[in-house]
């Protein structure tokens, strides 16, 4: 699903606008982008949270020429899936 | 302070819904992202990135109080890839 079908199946399930239905998902998505370029933490109940993590630089190796190289520090968000969600995913496969 | 529903609610609000509508809307959002992850499809957001369905397969594990060798089943996790566009604000380029 992507963002397009995210904002059609919002217009359809809450009644609202297809216009409406895209601020909403924009506004979703925007607020968590900010948060984390903010280096601020996103707790969702049920789906999951986020955290911005810090890497210190290190020598990496490419991988296909195995030459050595300098990774700059770095940082990276940080995904925990929610209870809720993890429950429910790992559900259907039994 | 971490980003919780209730910013995302109350910029709802701030296009002119309802405290109720905007509580139901952004749920409803909610419901859509994990119902589609829980039939095991991924969601794309571009510009933000990917959650994807992966399926984890059974492996041998130990109990680390007692040593004992077991058996851990398969299973379906969620992970999150962000986008390169993510990546990059988020280290400031």
């Amino acid at each position: 699903m992507n963002k397009l079908e995210l904002i059609s199946a919002l217009k359809k399930e809450s009644n609202i606008s297809k216009s409406e239905a895209a601020k909403v998902v924009q506004i979703f998505f925007d607020s968590m982008a900010e948060a984390l370029i903010e280096g601020e933490r996103i707790e969702i109940r049920g789906l999951c949270s986020f955290f911005v993590k810090d890497y210190k630089s290190y020598v990496g190796r490419n991988p296909k020429t195995g030459e050595k190289v300098q990774i700059r520090p770095k940082k990276l968000p940080f995904f925990k899936c929610g209870k809720e969600l993890r429950e429910r995913v790992n559900k259907n496969l039994y | 302070m971490a980003l919780t529903k209730v910013k995302i609610t109350k910029q709802v609000h701030d296009l002119g819904f309802t405290q109720q509508e905007s509580t139901e809307i952004v749920d409803t959002l909610l419901e859509i992202i994990k119902s589609c992850l829980e039939n095991g499809e991924d969601v794309l957001v571009s510009g933000f990135g990917k959650f994807c369905v992966k399926d984890k397969p059974p492996r041998r594990g130990r109990n680390p109080a007692t040593g004992d060798d077991l058996m851990l089943e398969g299973r379906r996790v969620v992970s999150f890839n962000a986008s390169g566009k993510l990546r990059n604000r988020i280290n400031g380029n």
